[in-house]
């Protein structure tokens, strides 16, 4: 074997063990749950029949789905650039010169040691109706539970992701922040800026691309979102936090399982995702100020 | 210090005090009331537990009947798994996009970015099938079928992102340095071992960060493919909760139990986590 031959080989054969699981667990079901789309599973049980693109198309336009994608849309505009503002907030405020610092960023960090399901459950016991500390605090005794109330329960489920969120976003955006040179701020000082037309005019642009990466990355994020509906509302009150992904999981292992169905809202949340991916990294793009 | 600095600084400290609460709260809120009795939680907003009063039963009780204990052994195992295997198919696979040539090596490249695009929630029904079925497979079987450890980590075992992000490591050495090991008589498997490994060990570490989180974290995997005997921490929590609102202290304790581990991290490893959590995110 010549050398060249024996490099390919050997090339093939590291690559082969990630393409193989890449393989079975993402591309074939990939094409599978398409492909499963194409299939009706009959009300009553029996063997599905082919259908076509009808499924697809009869899903898509039905009220559930229409409402699916709503929440998860509006859910993703809330939490995104809420959880964005506060992060730099906390990362300016974190950044200041000052005797025990080290201890707020520790703080401000903290919720990376939890989890969205450790926060989930936290927030659900706190929101208990008769114990909970929270709705103890906000007067609801007497009310509707908040997780059970059609409008609070999106804003909690809302609140509680971006309170898990926090502790990340603070930690990109800090360091994003640490990249902004001293010298240029006491420039700016220098020449009479004060603080707020500092932070519009020299912070912000520099931490432009820490922020594109924080928008993309979150909201790829909130569009897969799950543990937060079936901890906190199972997709309730009437369907008002059932996000596609809680849908598509729902659909395609209830019962009776309807994996035709759940397919249809699976690729749906594949091509928004995909879209907004591309969409987001182009239209802002051309705002970002890429420095050096 | 002049009066007017002196406000200033106080200023500070109240909004950073501010912004801690509301990190502190909840956290603190957990603690207190894994410790209070539940009937002390009933009449009104109980914000303080005193030492004497302190109730440790729920932690127990959370430990050997809702099982937390197990499910953070299953974590361990289920997340020992992912990471090694992340990190081993990564580095292999960006040794080979990094170092070696053979036909459709672009191609196979962009194959493995494409991973990236494809959520995980859309695919894990269709994957529950492939799981479920290779219980049946001979002498594996046991070992990679529905709710067993190996069922739970299979397709987490490779990583699009890993791969490039080691690759990315890989590609900034040095030319010359493989020509160099090449002079000293070093094969492939030589170079990557005593000089590429340990020249891109930041990268790596920043992929057994993410890799760790990641599957740590994990809920709807582990949720949806096993049953109680591999249960995940992240999964058991929801089913202490489920108890009867005499219990609430244990489900508080079985959070603070599922929080420590992580806690402990964080504080012991807070500057390599940041440097690592931070790896992609900002231009170096």
């Amino acid at each position: 074997m010549s050398r060249r031959v024996r490099e390919a080989l050997l090339g093939y054969a590291l690559v082969l063990p990630a393409l193989l699981v890449f393989g079975t667990f993402i591309f074939y079901p990939f094409v599978r749950t398409a492909w499963l789309g194409l299939f009706e599973q009959p009300l009553f049980g029996g063997d599905s029949t082919w259908v076509g693109l009808d499924q697809y198309l009869d899903e898509w336009r039905s009220d559930d789905f229409r409402n699916s994608l709503f929440v998860t849309v509006k859910f993703a505009v809330f939490t995104v650039p809420v959880g964005i503002s506060l992060g730099v907030l906390l990362a300016v405020v974190g950044h200041q010169r000052l005797r025990g610092i080290g201890v707020y960023r520790t703080i401000f960090s903290s919720t990376v040691a939890t989890s969205i399901a450790v926060a989930s459950v936290l927030f659900f016991t706190l929101f208990n109706q008769q114990l909970g500390v929270l709705t103890k605090l906000l007067n609801r005794e007497g009310e509707t539970p908040v997780l059970d109330d059609p409008r609070l329960a999106f804003i909690a489920v809302c609140g509680v992701t971006i309170w898990q969120n926090l502790g990340l976003s603070f930690i990109v955006i800090s360091a994003g922040l640490q990249a902004v040179p001293d010298e240029l701020l006491e420039a700016a000082r220098v020449d009479g800026a004060g603080a707020f037309r500092r932070f519009f005019r020299v912070t912000m642009p520099l931490l432009s691309p820490t922020l594109l990466f924080a928008v993309v990355v979150g909201s790829i994020l909130a569009f897969q979102a799950f543990a937060q509906v079936d901890l906190l509302t199972e997709g309730g009150p009437g369907d008002r936090t059932n996000v596609l992904t809680y849908a598509i999981k729902t659909t395609a292992l209830g019962n009776p399982p309807d994996q035709g169905a759940a397919a249809a809202y699976a690729m749906a949340l594949f091509a928004i995702t995909l879209l907004l991916t591309v969409v987001q990294l182009r239209f802002l793009e051309r705002r970002v100020t890429y420095e050096r | 210090m002049s009066g007017r600095r002196w406000y200033r600084t106080a200023g500070r400290y109240a909004t950073l005090t501010v912004l801690a609460l509301m990190f502190v709260f909840p956290l603190y809120m957990m603690v207190v009331n894994s410790l209070l009795p539940p009937e002390q939680l009933l009449k009104k907003a109980n914000f303080w537990v005193s030492p004497g009063d302190a109730l440790w039963g729920g932690y127990s009780t959370a430990w050997n009947d809702g099982h937390i204990g197990e499910y953070l052994g299953n974590s361990v195992v289920v997340t020992t798994l992912i990471v090694a295997g992340q990190v081993v198919t990564a580095v292999l696979a960006a040794y080979a996009f990094a170092f070696l040539d053979f036909p459709l090596k672009r191609t196979l490249f962009v194959v493995f970015l494409t991973t990236m695009m494809i959520p995980f929630e859309v695919v894990f029904f269709v994957n529950l099938d492939t799981i479920t079925d290779f219980g049946d497979l001979p002498l594996v079987g046991d070992y990679v079928g529905f709710d067993t450890y190996g069922g739970l980590a299979l397709p987490f075992l490779a990583t699009g992102f890993g791969a490039f992000l080691v690759r990315q490591a890989f590609l900034s050495l040095p030319r010359d340095l493989r020509d160099a090991a090449a002079l000293d008589g070093y094969g492939h498997f030589r170079f990557l071992t005593r000089v590429a490994i340990p020249l891109a060990r930041p990268s790596i570490a920043a992929l057994g960060l993410f890799a760790f989180f990641g599957a740590w974290n994990q809920y709807l995997w582990p949720l949806v493919a096993s049953t109680e005997d591999h249960r995940t921490v992240q999964v058991g929590l929801g089913f202490v909760s489920e108890g009867s609102v005499d219990q609430v202290n244990v489900a508080f304790a079985a959070l603070v139990l599922a929080s420590i581990p992580l806690f402990v991290l964080l504080i012991v490893f807070q500057k390599q986590l940041v440097r690592g959590l931070t790896a992609g995110a900002v231009k170096g």
